[in-house]
């Protein structure tokens, strides 16, 4: 099941910048931890996350170990037409989650 | 003079903590110990993770479970409506069992008996996350521990353990969060211990957690040996903590660092 928020303004005006949110619940789990009696615990963290408006690409990111559980990114891009902002998460075992958002452009 | 006089020792210490205790006036939520990062963390409801539990509590809420396939909606309809103020009361006295029981435990039960599923572990997701989003619902209202005098047991023994110091640091609750909630230990602010944002997303555990997490932190920190989360102590001081906090706003989730 997907737990995450995703903030995008309902309307904008073309051309405006617009901030954008997005939060996901993931342990992010380093690797470098050991759990009872000394076993590793695998890794397991989201490798990249991406977010695409109408479909192309408007922001990408890279995570690494050292990115804190449940992951808040913040970014801003410009209102271009109304359509569909598309949120990406995948990771290590190639999982992809996502959400969505509308944004209505005038 | 306090071997001689055993009993006015003890009345001194006893008027000691009398004392020590914080007046309506002056008692201030943790949240108002918190950075400026913190508390914008926490009153943004995008960016304060715990609302990533509320979330998964609404999905579960109106999700069926247990061998009879009843959802939590199923009895008690909208959760923003049957829910509200709801854990602004809790603990509450609950007839079957005869003692108190807080608001996890009435969900565990509701689980078990009403719809038939397997116990909830205390502190897993599925629980958790109810519990705040139940408790979600009371944002922003009074607590309001009820009148009820079956109760005042618990509460009275709440106090007591409150009260009373324990582990290898020989300190008790009120030492600090009483006594001295506004010095810093370690660097982090004391706080005065009141239960308004529970279940909380603690930064430090990357998770949302329970006031009977949170009072296991302390007491491991103390070096005393913790007890079994939903044993009628942790009830008892949770009992005594609301009663502590009544009249002050709700905050769930609260963001603490």
């Amino acid at each position: 099941m997907t737990r995450a928020l995703v903030n995008v303004p309902k309307t904008a005006k073309r051309g405006d910048v617009i901030d954008v949110r997005a939060m996901i619940a993931h342990p992010m789990e380093t690797g470098y931890r050991m759990g009872p009696n000394g076993v590793p615990i695998p890794r397991d963290i989201i490798t990249r996350f991406e977010c695409l408006y109408d479909g192309e690409i408007v922001f990408a990111a890279e995570f690494f170990p050292a990115m804190s559980a449940n992951p808040f990114i913040s970014f801003s891009t410009v209102a271009t037409a109304s359509g569909t902002l598309t949120f990406r998460w995948t990771d290590d075992a190639g999982k992809v989650e996502t959400a969505t958002a509308e944004i209505a452009v005038s | 003079m306090r071997a001689r006089w055993p009993a006015l020792g003890l009345a001194l210490l006893a008027g000691g903590v009398a004392a020590g205790e914080i007046g309506p006036s002056e008692r201030r939520s943790g949240r108002d110990f918190m950075s400026a990062e913190t508390r914008a963390m926490q009153a943004d409801d995008n960016s304060n993770p715990g609302m990533l539990w509320v979330l998964q509590g609404e999905q579960l809420w109106s999700d069926p479970a247990g061998s009879k396939n009843l959802s939590c909606a199923s009895c008690h309809g909208e959760a923003t409506e049957s829910m509200k103020g709801v854990a602004a009361r809790y603990p509450a006295f609950d007839d079957a069992s005869g003692k108190p029981i807080d608001l996890a435990g009435r969900i565990a039960r509701c689980r078990t008996e009403r719809q038939g599923a397997e116990i909830p572990a205390r502190e897993g997701d599925e629980l958790v996350a109810l519990t705040t989003y139940v408790a979600h619902q009371s944002r922003g209202l009074p607590v309001a521990p009820p009148a009820d005098e079956r109760l005042a047991p618990a509460r009275a023994e709440g106090r007591r353990l409150f009260e009373t110091r324990m582990g290898q640091l020989d300190l008790a609750c009120a030492s600090c969060h009483d006594d001295n909630w506004q010095g810093r230990l370690g660097g982090s602010a004391v706080t005065q211990a009141h239960p308004t944002g529970y279940p909380i997303y603690r930064l430090e555990w990357q998770a949302v957690g329970s006031l009977q997490r949170r009072m296991r932190g302390c007491m491991v920190g103390v070096r005393a040996e913790p007890f079994a989360y939903g044993s009628d102590a942790y009830v008892a001081l949770e009992a005594y903590l609301m009663s502590r906090a009544a009249g002050m706003a709700m905050e769930t989730p609260g963001v603490r660092p």
